[in-house]
């Protein structure tokens, strides 16, 4: 038997917890481009490979009591919050047990149970719902958090805009968090933004705001949990914008005409994934077999994610208008 | 038309590409803008290298903010100019309804009749590729509702290429709706190919016993069926209305006045939808001719689902433009 490395520290063990998240995520969707090409997925896919720090570090900072709202680009965001990945993949199938029926896909993934309120393709749409959940929340005297993910692109909404300033002015519990990735679909953040410096944006609000290396998972969720804190404390919300790169296309359907593929190499050497991993090795917190076990066994979820998806079974046709209205009969 | 002119195999897509490039040749004073135009090439690539080609001054890559450059493109048609302004789909053009609805359409009658507003805004609409519920619906008959702009809606390649330029001549706000199924959709097109009149519905299939009314990418689907009612020895009429509004009532009159049956198809959901106004108009102007009820058949009023079997159920299809037709029009024999 090989000699086992010192045992590691709880920082330590929670440091390998986020990088296992970020590893599922990874090859979740590398799975997911996969079951694109073999047109098991269909519809819009956007990819996290690259960002999964982002919703990783976020997460972490958040409790369950909290809400979170995702965009269309919410795999990373799913999975990290909790939710499963067997009802995730059914739903991008379209299979009737997924998280959604099959009515949402890819973009509209929605958990009751981790407050996952939803996968919005509206982009800047879901912003103004944080704010809303975040009032809930204080006219009933709840200590919660309502976080709110966004990219870059959507800071250019006018809902961006509104909702900063109606929740400083309310003083309400809500994480703004911009998943900048320095492009919007084709859209270069210096073609879309007279200040690129997104974070610079919340001082005209009165909001809190930090920028943080979102390739940095560890950076992202001291900085979220200080934020986290602030905004549950009653002090108003809170901006963060992390600063990450998308590795893939946009979406599968994206040419990639507007940077280059020195760019996305530059930016890959800072691979979130790769970053935690080697400084655990170094720390001697993660050995080599530690890694490839973690690996397999997020293989298995992963698999056991796409056997449940395929196992899955079509809603019958009749029930097609179902859920235009709710089945109870009171609020 | 010309049946010796010279025709070249093509794409609705080019089709409409081709239109632009003819308008931004045309015109200096024509400029296209809206998000992803120029560096990502256009979301359906549309306009892939016209920023090389023609700049970034007059292809305008805009920031996500759907509602001002709507505006802007209102302000720089008052201001002189011809703005093609892109919305990517027509779910994001709800964030422009207010500059669409509140300033495009009341300008003129607001300003009695002072300021007028020469714009065109394009996008894409409708379902058909598993894009659920927030990119796939068909609200241009919902547009076709509002005086002060009209309603354009290409279903072939002639007026994916011809109706352009046409709209952008008109004094008035045109908004021009472009089925996301239709791009890929192949076809001739005469080499000479070019501007085309914006005022008519145009019969696509002659028949006697039903008018099938609709337009877009239901066209397609009508035509299908109205072929398969041939087979078996049902003469269907198919119309495609080419615009929404204002609607070209003496072409529907004249074919209900001969098949004395109408049948509306279209994408949008049911109620209150622009197949009930164009089965009133029947009921108004030619109730005496008919020899059944005004049918239709329109989408199911759900938000469109995502899975393949659902998003096919929602949408109407030729098998239920059949049995339609076969319920309305007696057996022969
Ligand atoms: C209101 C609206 N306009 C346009 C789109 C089309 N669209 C989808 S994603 C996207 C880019 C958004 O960029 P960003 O907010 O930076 O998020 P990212 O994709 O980079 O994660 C665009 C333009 C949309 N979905 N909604
Ligand atoms: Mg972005």
């Amino acid at each position: 038997m090989k000699k086992k490395p010192p045992q590691p520290t709880t920082d330590q063990e929670h440091w390998i917890r986020l990088l296992r998240q970020m590893l599922l995520i990874r090859r979740f969707e590398e799975k997911c481009a996969e079951l694109y090409s073999a047109t098991k997925i269909r519809g819009f896919l956007h990819l996290y490979i690259g960002e999964e720090a982002v919703s990783v570090g976020v997460m972490a900072a958040l409790t369950p009591v909290d809400a979170v709202v995702a965009t269309y680009r919410e795999h990373g965001q799913a999975l990290a919050r909790g939710v499963s990945p067997g009802a995730l993949m059914a739903e991008m199938y379209g299979k009737q047990e997924g998280c959604c029926r099959g009515r949402g896909g890819s973009m509209h993934i929605f958990d009751a149970a981790t407050r996952f309120y939803g996968g919005n393709a509206i982009v800047g749409g879901s912003i103004p719902l944080a704010v809303g959940l975040a009032l809930a929340d204080k006219m009933q005297g709840r200590q919660r958090v309502s976080c709110c993910f966004f990219g870059d692109g959507a800071v250019a909404e006018g809902a961006f805009h509104e909702s900063m300033n109606i929740a400083s002015l309310w003083k309400l519990p809500v994480l703004f968090v911009c998943e900048n990735n320095l492009y919007a679909m084709g859209s270069a953040l210096r073609y879309t933004q007279a200040v690129t410096d997104l974070a610079a944006k919340g001082a005209g609000y009165a909001v809190q705001s930090e920028a943080v290396d979102g390739m940095d998972v560890l950076a992202v969720e001291s900085a979220a949990r200080k934020a986290v804190d602030s905004v549950r404390g009653g002090n108003g919300p809170c901006f963060l914008e992390c600063r990450t790169y998308r590795f893939r296309a946009h979406s599968m359907f994206d040419a990639e005409l507007y940077r280059t593929k020195e760019e996305v190499e530059e930016w890959k050497k800072r691979d979130p994934i790769l970053q935690l991993s080697a400084s655990l090795r170094a720390q001697e917190a993660l050995a080599d077999a530690d890694f490839e076990q973690m690996e397999s066994e997020v293989a298995r979820e992963v698999d056991d994610a796409i056997a449940f998806a395929e196992a899955g079974t079509w809603e019958p046709v009749d029930d097609l208008t179902r859920f235009v209205y709710s089945e109870r009969r009171t609020g | 038309m010309n049946g010796a002119a010279e025709t070249i195999k093509t794409t609705y897509r080019e089709a409409v590409r081709q239109g632009l490039h003819d308008a931004l040749r045309r015109d200096q004073r024509v400029f296209l803008m809206g998000e992803d135009v120029g560096h990502y090439g256009g979301c359906y690539a549309v306009s892939k290298g016209f920023i090389q080609e023609f700049g970034p001054e007059r292809i305008r890559d805009t920031p996500l903010s759907e509602l001002a450059f709507t505006g802007i493109g209102i302000g720089a048609a008052m201001g002189g100019m011809r703005p093609i302004v892109e919305i990517m789909t027509v779910n994001f053009s709800l964030l422009a309804l207010d500059q669409i609805m509140n300033n495009a359409a009341t300008l003129l009658h607001m300003s009695g009749g002072l300021f007028n507003v020469p714009l065109v805004i394009r996008m894409a609409t409708g379902a058909g590729r598993q894009l659920a519920a927030q990119h796939a619906h068909s609200l241009e008959g919902w547009y076709a509702h509002i005086p002060g702009i009209k309603v354009l809606t290409p279903a072939t390649l002639e007026d994916a290429r011809g109706m352009l330029w046409t709209a952008l001549e008109d004094p008035d706000p045109v908004l021009i709706f472009e089925n996301q199924t239709l791009y890929p959709l192949e076809g001739e097109l005469p080499v000479t190919a070019g501007p085309v009149e914006i005022d008519h519905a145009q019969v696509m299939r002659g028949g006697s016993d039903v008018s099938i009314i609709t337009y877009s990418a239901s066209l397609y689907k009508a035509l299908a069926a109205a072929e398969s009612l041939a087979a078996e020895g049902i003469s269907a009429e198919v119309i495609d209305l080419r615009t929404l509004r204002p609607l070209d009532d003496d072409t529907i009159m004249a074919s209900v006045a001969k098949t004395r049956r109408a049948l509306v198809v279209d994408e949008g959901w049911r109620s209150g939808g622009i197949s009930a106004e164009i089965s009133a108009r029947i009921m108004e102007q030619a109730f005496y001719e008919l020899d059944a009820p005004v049918e239709r058949i329109c989408s199911v009023e759900v938000p469109m689902p995502y899975a393949r079997h659902m998003e096919l159920a929602a949408l109407p299809q030729a098998e239920a433009i059949v049995a339609a037709v076969k319920r309305m029009v007696p057996t022969h024999g």
